[in-house]
């Protein structure tokens, strides 16, 4: 039977040398990076290459994606969570396009890594902390220090808020990844099944109609997976710069 | 597995300077070093780390710029340009509007005053005309009134007369009458005086 995770596999295309002795190379996920990036690009830009006043098929699309981030940008940290737009815009879109090329059969999903979601997470909250303190100095703290809580609480309430704005980046990156892992595992694994089942004569066919359907009907919600996580990401992403534009709310 | 096990057992068993306790051991440690590079687990080798943050930094710098700089303001600008085409198009229906109800007001406010015009013009048409015949009707009035007075007067001067006329005529049937029954004509002083009394009666 196909091993399961060897479709996570790091492979090195291109080696680039060693920096302080760890090894930096072009690999297939850095591949499917610039594949994200190029495919996001050239989608939103081919497709507005009319600038039709009434848009087609492609150039709604284009516009739908546009509207549809901005609105959520809008919704969960409102008009001055507008400048970072284009930050959100490039979080969903690459989390997007980077799961479904994953749904691709034989490509790579960048997203499966951890070591990659925790760097987008990285990125957000990096932005809410030096943001938080650009724009509101040491009140950013009053973050950590909830309206009407009685003095005897507050040490254990901050110790809370604290310890839950930490872990921030963690569930943020690790949500992501464990979706991708598990649902791409598990696709392997009744593929597996169809393929080991089929091998076995005529009975064993038969008995491949069921993982096979599991496996069709797994594609489509794994499908579904890409869009709501990559959805769940950017919103959680405006949420806590929510948090770095109006602390102490 | 077990594969790899027997594999790593034999591999120890090859080396005569090991013991085999010692061989299991490394087995066991072989394993777990399999699994930390050998493609048991990709995502927690931490090796390929460098590279993917490295290449995450270079693709997702280039994309935020992409999108910073070229595709959002395309698209962006692409959503205005519609937005404002549509708010103009809204407002100059409205002033289409507009000026449509501006022009059925005026149109009702000349109507309104062509009737009210009409009206006045009739009805001084009506009160010349009464009054015209107003004074048609007097003038022929006071013409009808004059011949009124000019034939009672008429009347009145004939029935003189004619009052006069029957004195006289019963003056000579008197003195006639008296002349007839007494044989004795009485004179025309006496007859006279006497039809005079018997009128004034």
């Amino acid at each position: 039977m196909a091993d399961p995770i060897h479709q996570f596999e790091i492979k090195n295309l291109v080696p680039l040398g060693e920096i302080g002795g760890v090894p930096i190379a072009f690999t297939n996920s850095a591949a499917f990076m610039v594949a994200t990036v190029a495919t996001v690009f050239l989608f939103l830009v081919l497709t507005t290459q009319g600038r039709t006043l009434i848009p087609g098929r492609w150039q709604s699309l284009a516009e739908l994606s546009y509207e549809f981030v901005a609105l959520t940008v809008r919704q969960s940290a409102g008009n001055d969570g507008m400048r970072f737009f284009p930050l959100i815009f490039s979080l969903f879109m690459f989390v997007l396009v980077a799961n479904l090329f994953g749904m691709l059969p034989y490509a790579f999903t960048v997203t499966s890594h951890i070591i990659v979601t925790f760097g987008l997470a990285a990125i957000v909250i990096l932005t809410v902390i030096v943001y938080g303190f650009w724009k509101n100095g040491l009140k950013f703290l009053k973050l950590f220090v909830p309206h009407g809580i009685p003095g005897v609480l507050l040490p254990l309430v901050i110790a809370i808020e604290v310890i839950s704005f930490l872990s921030r980046p963690i569930s943020l990156s690790v949500r992501l990844f464990a979706n991708m892992l598990a649902g791409h595992i598990t696709l392997k694994v009744f593929a597996g099944f169809v393929a080991g089942l089929g091998s076995m004569g005529a009975l064993g066919a038969a008995g491949a109609v069921l993982p096979f359907a599991l496996v069709v009907a797994l594609t489509g919600f794994e499908i579904f997976v890409a869009f709501i996580q990559a959805y769940v990401f950017t919103l959680l992403t405006c949420l806590y710069l929510n948090d770095a534009i109006h602390p102490g709310h | 597995m077990s594969d790899v096990k027997t594999q790593a057992i034999i591999l120890a068993q090859g080396d005569p300077a090991v013991p085999p306790i010692a061989a299991e051991e490394r087995a066991a440690t072989s394993e777990l070093q399999d699994s930390a590079h050998g493609g048991s687990f990709p995502p927690f080798e931490s090796e390929t780390f460098a590279s993917q943050i490295l290449w995450l930094a270079l693709t997702f710098g280039a994309l935020y710029f992409l999108m910073a700089k070229v595709a959002l303001p395309r698209v962006g600008s692409i959503l205005e340009v519609r937005r404002d085409r549509i708010a103009s198009d809204l407002a100059e229906a409205q002033k289409l509007q507009d000026e449509t109800q501006e022009a059925i007001a005026a149109y009702e406010q000349a109507l309104a005053q062509a009737r009210a015009k009409a009206q006045a013009i009739a009805a001084e048409n009506h009160a010349k005309t009464a009054a015209a015949a107003e004074a048609s009707r007097k003038e022929i009035e006071a013409a009808l009134d004059e011949k009124l007075k000019v034939a009672e007067a008429r009347i009145t001067e004939t029935k003189q007369a004619a009052l006069g006329n029957v004195r006289s005529i019963a003056i000579d049937a008197a003195g006639a009458i008296v002349a007839q029954l007494t044989g004795t004509t009485p004179t025309a002083d006496e007859v006279a005086g006497a039809v005079d009394a018997a009128l004034a009666r």
